[in-house]
């Protein structure tokens, strides 16, 4: 019996320090992250539409988007973020599209824990470039072969599910952003 | 001064002991992410040795290697979120490694042979010794695949213009291949 109490005690002083010191950690270091986070997105932004001038963040009821404007002021496109589940976890991605919702400009992978050499390879340049000027009408569509139509990519060999997930995650969130224009 | 020396050469913990494979292999594709693993678990192995080599007398033998995780992951989290506050850039380039070192062998590993069993003086000389002995290691590995496959290190370029990149050597197959030849090469100096 003493000897399961000393165990018992044990653990849970351990765990509290390391709890304790993990949350102090956390909070100096929370703000530096999200403020890195945001300079990922206007990086982002900046690279895949070197057109905008002005960006002006807008509210869609929960989630966020960017008007793009270029030098005369007119409106060019919107960036957005779209995120959901990947192979082994949460893909976070920017992509910029057009102003009539139909044409990607291209994406950017802000967040993602897929399996290096596989999954993780959708960050790679010959991936994203696929993206490219894509058609999203009626919607992405991804091949295992060469491409045939404008709205289709080729899906990386060994990660198709890592691929899908890109292409589902993109859709749904173009669909919902139709609904708000 | 024999357990800070053993971890560079004579046990080293990559070409000896072949622990912690998994780091080794992966994030080896350049000289920059060798040095920041290496670093990293230098950072964890000091300071994992030194708090279970402080509690070893206090903590009951049943839960040791849970102890030991639970500040092994500590340390790991308090590495990855500095990373992620000071160096986005290496963060996202190292990827779901930083948390991996929670399960590096080379740390529970010695946390259990040396650190539980040694003096707090001793043990921090085993994981100093251990973690440069890793961190050279990964950093040799890292550059000869730069080096071969992309004909740069550490980002400048030193292979002459119109060099076949290598691209075998950025790949998985590339790691086993050097290391294969590594550990060789180390045999082959051990029998002198």
């Amino acid at each position: 019996m003493k000897e399961v109490i000393k165990i018992i005690s044990v653990l849970t002083i351990v765990c509290l320090v390391c709890g304790f010191l993990l949350s102090f950690v956390y909070s100096g270091a929370s703000e530096k992250i999200e403020s890195n986070t945001k300079k990922a997105i206007s990086d982002a932004i900046a690279n895949l539409a070197p057109f905008a001038e002005n960006i002006e963040e807008i509210k869609l009821g929960e989630k966020i988007a960017y008007k793009l404007f270029d030098k005369t002021g007119n409106l060019t496109g919107y960036a957005f973020i779209a995120e959901g589940q990947g192979y082994q976890g949460k893909i976070k991605m920017l992509a910029v599209i057009d102003i009539n919702l139909e044409i990607l400009e291209g994406i950017e992978i802000i967040e993602s824990i897929e399996t290096p050499g596989l999954g993780a390879r959708i960050q790679e340049e010959f991936f994203r470039k696929q993206f490219q000027s894509l058609s999203v009408l009626p919607q992405i569509t991804y091949t295992k072969d060469i491409p045939e139509n404008s709205n289709q990519i080729k899906a990386i060999t060994g990660a198709t599910v890592s691929s899908k997930a890109v292409v589902n995650i993109l859709n749904k969130r173009i669909k919902e952003l139709s609904t708000h224009f | 001064m024999k357990d800070f020396l053993k971890g560079l050469w004579g046990q080293h913990p990559v070409f000896r002991q072949l622990l912690g494979m998994c780091p080794t292999l992966a994030v080896t594709t350049s000289a920059l992410n060798g040095i920041s693993m290496g670093l990293a678990v230098i950072f964890v192995l000091f300071f994992s040795s030194l708090v279970v080599s402080l509690i070893k007398k206090i903590v009951p033998n049943q839960v040791r290697i849970a102890v030991y995780t639970v500040i092994i992951a500590t340390f790991v989290t308090i590495v990855d979120i500095f990373f992620k506050a000071n160096f986005p850039q290496i963060s996202r380039a190292l990827g779901p490694y930083i948390p991996l070192i929670v399960v590096n062998c080379i740390i529970l590993g010695r946390c259990e042979a040396f650190a539980s069993r040694c003096s707090v003086a001793k043990s921090l000389l085993d994981a100093l010794g251990m973690g440069l002995g890793f961190t050279w290691g990964v950093f040799l590995l890292g550059s000869i695949r730069e080096v071969l496959g992309m004909g740069t290190i550490l980002g400048f370029q030193i292979m002459p213009q119109g060099y076949n990149h290598l691209i075998i050597m950025i790949l998985p197959a590339g790691a086993f291949i050097v290391l294969g030849l590594l550990i060789a090469l180390m045999n082959r100096i051990e029998e002198r």
